[in-house]
Parts: C-alpha cells; structure tokens; sequence
C-alpha cells in the first residue's frame, strides 16, 4: 500500500467543561490514500463534523486535541503552532462547509475572494490570479464568470455560492477536502449537481475527500471507502461497496436497513430506537449496547476494538474470534 | 442613489418644520420678549409701537410664515442679550464648537475601535480586562466631574495644560482654528477628552460585542480555513462586517457630542455654541435658543443622511439595484 496522504491515529478530542471532561471524540483512527474519497456516515452529533474540525485545526474552543496524531504525507500536523498551520490551511487541505449561504463573507466580491485566496498561497501577482479566479468559476461551472466575478454572494443563488464555495476551497490547489456536509443545505434537485461537480473536479486534479454527510446515498456514489460514526468513535470502516452491502456493526446495518430501497414497495422504514447517548453519558462497554438488537452480556463491560468482519473493519464483539471472510 | 438622496432630503423636511414650528413656539411661550425688551419702566404707547414694530400683532401663520423665511436666509433676528444679530454669534461660536466636537469625535474613534478589536478578539487577556474596567469609568462618571478631575490633575497638579479658554487661534477667513497654534492645542486636549470618554467607551464595548458576534459566523470559519493571514480575517472580514452597527451609533453620537457639548464648555469655559446656549439661557436670550436650537436639528439631519449615504459605500446588500438574490 502506498503512502496514506492522511493519517490519523488514536486521535481524541475533549471538551473541558464545568461538569467534568467530555470526550467528543475517542480513539479515532483511519487514513485517506491520494486521490481517495472517504465517505464518513452517522447520526447527528456522533463526531463526524468535529473530525473535520480537528483535521484542519478548526476545533472551537474549549475543544481541544488531547491525544493521538494526525498526520499529513507523514508529517505531524496536530501540534503545528497556528501560524504554520494557517499555511496548510487552504494551501494542502481545503475545507467546503455545510452552508454556502452563510460560508461567504457577504461585503465581498466572490472575485476578491478567489484572489485573496490564491495571492496568500501562490506565487501569483492579483492580476495573475483574477485571471485563474475567472478559469475557476467557470470550471465550477458558473455561467458568464468574467462577468460575474466582481458579483456579490448575495447575487447568488445557494446552489452558485457552493460552487463558489468549492472554487474557493479548490483554488490554491490543495491534496486533500475536507467537505462537511456540503449538500445538507441544498435543494434536492441541486444535490446531485454539486456531488457530482465536486467527484470530477477531484478526480481530475487527483484531490483526496473525506466527505462528511448522513446521506448514504451520496456516500454509496461518491466514496471509494467509508467510516461509520457513533458516539465519537469509527465503529466500522471499510469499502463502500461491502460496508453497504454486508454491513458488519449492527448499527451500520441499522443504518443501511433505514434507506428506502429504489424501485420496491416497502410499507415501513425499518429504524434504529432510542437515540444516540449524550457525551455526559456514554455507557459502559460498546456505547451502542442500549439499542443494539444484538446485544450480549460481553457488550455491556468491555469496549470492543476495531476487529476483522465481514472484509471491513467493525468494532464489535460479534466478530471476536469469528471465521473470517475473504 | 441620486434618487435616494432626494427622498430623504424630502422626508427630512416635515422634521426640520416640527423643529422650526417649537422654536418659533419659544417666542411665544418662553418669557415675553416685550416685556425683556422695555424694562422696567414703559408706557403703553411704546409697547405698542413695539409690538407692531416686531410684527406681534400679526396672525400666528403670518408670523410663523416669516420667521421660516428669515431662517431660511441665515436671519433669527437681534440677541437680546447681546444686541447682536444671532447669525453672526453663531458663525463666531460653530468653528470652537465643531473643531472640538471633531477632536473628540476623532479621538472616540481612534483610540475607541482598537480597544474593541483588542477586546474582543483577546477576551480573556488581563488587558482586556483593564480596559473594560476601564470603560466601566467612561460609561459611568459624569462628564463635568471628568473634566474636573483632568483640570485637577494635569493643571493644578501638574501644570502640564490649562484649564480653561481656547489658547490662541488663528482666522482662516470666517473660521478661527486653534489646531495651528501651540497653545490652542494644548488647550483642545483636556476638552476633548471629556468630551470624548463617554463615546469612546461606548465605541470600544459596540465594536468588542460586533467583533465577537462576527467571529462566530461560519464566514469568519471559513476564511480561517482558506488559511488567510489573520491580520485578513480580523481586520479585512471580521472588521469590515462590523461597521454598519458602528457607524450608526457615531453618527448619532457625533450629533450628541455637538449638541451636548454644553457641559464640557461650561467645565472649559470654551467659548463655543454650547457656552453661548448655556448664557443664553440664563437671561432668557430667546432669538439664540431657537437659532441653536434649530442648528441642531440640522446638524442631526445631515448627519444621518450621511450615515446612511455611508451604509450604502459599505454593505452591498443594500446598495439599489440589486441582482437576483439567492433563491
């Protein structure tokens, strides 16, 4: 295998608060090879976001990296001092987020937005970088980009801004996305479109993604391998295709069990009860045993790892010593 | 934005002819200007040849109908204090006053926005700390025991400035400045300083809360995340954003310091508009109160119209014209 372009072992994020620590995130591990898209899944608040976060060294505060690393073509960016992490920042992983309404600064031109971008990294003069600033917007596909470069966001519809959003995030050419939901906010009909945008672009510049989203359907399409998230920690990762098909985890399959299938009628939606734990108050053992169908005593005591299953990764009891599949 | 322009110059008509409309009212309900005007002993053929002489007997539209007329040509009529047209008192007063104001204006600003940026990017550095214990004392003390304080310490004490008066000024044509002299500018310090506080604190405590609203938005994120200098997104994003909310409220504090300056001047013995209002006052000197009066609404007038002019330079959103908005 080769080179992973993104690392992250072990990785832990808490939140010092008045009631104690919370631990947002625990004992995250996965890597992003070049050219890669990892789709990362799960409900809300199981940590995907914060994972983002972490990653571009975004955390908000109190939040804060207590242990573990994150490394970038092997090289440590977790303990960086700010302002040589402001360098990657933009520059080697770039960051689309959920919202293109409120992403852009709104007194702007998107024009002087792309610029300012690109003159922090390249080596370019602004009149050399207005020049890739219009080659941008119209390979985003914004229709009359020299015209439309001195417009405003708020010119914009939602489905253009995030297409500027991924200008901006793509302009200074960096290896890696990071994208946060970047459809969540979009009109359906415009979904398709900005996935779609967004997997040519980075096949075409060769750009690794970790995409974050609780859309599996974007993920099946999109991802070449996917991580599952629950309650801060990955509890199954592994190829897009078997994850989907053969979910391990009794919580991924859960998850997939709630996509209504295409093309056949089906009179309920299966569901996962209850709700996620809250950070206060992870439970002892695996974190999903309250609501795991499958659940034995071994679950409520000890906390499962990462383990071979079904040719993914899954952390869960079931496959401990289990034969294992091809 | 020509159009604009017209509109509110249009709707801030009907306010400068409420204003005019009390302070023709002074005149009538304000002491009696006969009476002021006679003394004591009279007969009561001079007060009438004195009444008709000042066009009272005439009906109340008439009279209000020549009084705008006058105004509208700089005329509000003899002080009768002084026994000078009021026109010519205040062309003499407006530069002491409005360079003061200015300084203050100024000094509220320059030193006002750095501290709110400080402050609020820095929230929990024992700087900033200091200084909103600091403003705490602006917001709090009342402007003339400022001014007593500063005239305590740096005059007596120290003897560093004076206490009182302008210093020496030099005439620009009509307008006499004391920014060109020595003494005139040490003699502007202590005032403006008074002056000023109060804005000042307001200023830093507007632009700490703007700037912490601001640095939460997703936008402020999202510069961060193309990795821009932070001198950029503090001061090109996060800044910008939190001018409307402050230029707004120094606009309307500029009207205040020129309006209220009457404590400061009174503390300075600055010999401005205030000070003349303030004597005026005393003796019942109606033709100047109304003058100053009605001054005042205009200054307030202008004021905002260019506030507003000002959004527009800075918040694309409103400027007209707009493209097709999102959705």
């Amino acid at each position: 295998m080769t080179v992973p372009l993104l690392e992250v072992r072990n990785l832990r994020v808490e939140f010092p608060t008045r009631r104690g620590t919370l631990v947002a995130l625990d004992d995250v591990s996965f890597s992003i090879a070049p050219g890669e898209v990892l789709g990362v899944v799960g409900e809300s608040g199981a940590g995907k976001s914060m994972t983002g976060a972490a990653i571009i060294g975004l955390l908000e505060p109190p939040g804060r990296i207590a242990g573990g690393q994150i490394l970038l073509n092997g090289r440590r960016i977790d303990n960086l001092p700010y302002a040589e992490l402001r360098r990657i920042r933009g520059r080697e992983i770039g960051a689309i987020f959920q919202d293109p309404l409120t992403t852009l600064n709104p007194l702007y031109t998107v024009g002087r937005q792309l610029v300012e971008t690109m003159t922090t990294h390249l080596p370019l003069n602004p009149a050399q970088a207005r020049a890739k600033a219009i080659e941008w917007l119209e390979l985003v596909g914004i229709p009359a980009a020299s015209q439309r470069i001195d417009s405003y966001p708020h010119e914009f519809s939602g489905g253009m801004r995030q297409r500027v959003v991924i200008a901006l995030a793509l302009c200074a050419e960096p290896k890696l996305i990071v994208a946060d939901e970047p459809t969540t906010a979009l009109d359906v009909s415009i979904q398709a479109q900005v996935i779609a945008l967004l997997k040519s672009l980075a096949r075409e510049k060769g750009t690794s993604m970790m995409l974050v989203t609780h859309d599996m359907g974007v993920i099946a399409e999109t991802a070449d391998r996917v991580a599952v998230m629950y309650a801060g920690r990955i509890v199954e990762i592994g190829a897009v295709r078997r994850v989907v098909q053969h979910a391990a985890h009794p919580y991924s399959s859960g998850l997939m069990g709630s996509i209504p299938p295409v093309g056949r009628r089906l009179d309920r939606l299966q569901q996962i009860d209850g709700a996620m734990p809250r950070l206060s108050a992870i439970p002892r053992g695996c974190p999903y045993n309250p609501r795991c169908p499958q659940v034995f005593d071994r679950c409520r005591v000890e906390r499962p790892e990462l383990m071979p299953a079904e040719g993914n990764l899954a952390a869960c009891w079931l496959y401990d010593g289990a034969p294992q599949h091809a | 934005m020509f159009a604009f322009i017209v509109n509110r110059l249009l709707q801030a008509l009907p306010v400068m002819l409420t204003v005019s409309l009390l302070s023709f009212a002074m005149f009538a309900y304000v002491g009696d200007p006969v009476a002021i005007m006679l003394g004591q002993d009279y007969t009561i053929a001079q007060r009438d040849a004195l009444i008709a002489d000042l066009g009272l007997d005439q009906p109340f539209f008439v009279q209000f109908g020549k009084f705008v007329w006058n105004a509208l040509q700089g005329e509000f009529g003899l002080s009768y204090r002084l026994s000078r047209p009021v026109a010519q008192l205040i062309v003499e007063r407006a530069p002491a006053t409005l360079e003061l104001a200015l300084c203050a204006a100024f000094l509220a600003l320059a030193v006002g926005v750095p501290m709110g940026v400080y402050t609020g990017l820095y929230r929990h550095s024992w700087l900033s700390r200091f200084f909103l214990t600091f403003s705490l004392i602006g917001v709090s003390l009342p402007t003339f025991l400022i001014g007593i304080l500063l005239i305590l310490v740096f005059s007596v004490w120290l003897g560093w400035l004076p206490s009182f008066g302008r210093g020496d000024t030099v005439n620009l044509g009509w307008w006499s400045t004391g920014l060109l002299t020595w003494s005139g500018l040490k003699a502007l310090i202590l005032p403006s300083i008074t002056l000023g506080l109060f804005q000042l604190t307001l200023i830093m405590r507007l632009v700490r809360a703007e700037m912490m609203e601001v640095l939460r938005t997703d936008y402020i994120k999202f510069a961060r995340a193309r990795g821009l200098t932070n001198r950029a997104v503090h001061f090109g994003h996060a800044l910008k954003n939190t001018l409307v909310p402050v230029i707004t409220i120094t606009g309307l504090q500029l009207g205040a310091i020129i309006a209220f300056a009457i404590v400061t001047e009174t503390v300075f013995q600055w010999p401005g508009m205030g000070l003349l209002f303030i004597q005026s006052v005393g003796v019942a000197d109606i033709p100047v109160m109304s003058a100053y009066l009605l001054l005042i609404a205009l200054m307030f007038v202008t004021i905002n119209l260019i506030v507003d002019l000002l959004y527009y330079a800075v918040d694309p959103r409103l400027r007209i014209g707009r493209g097709k908005g999102a959705h």
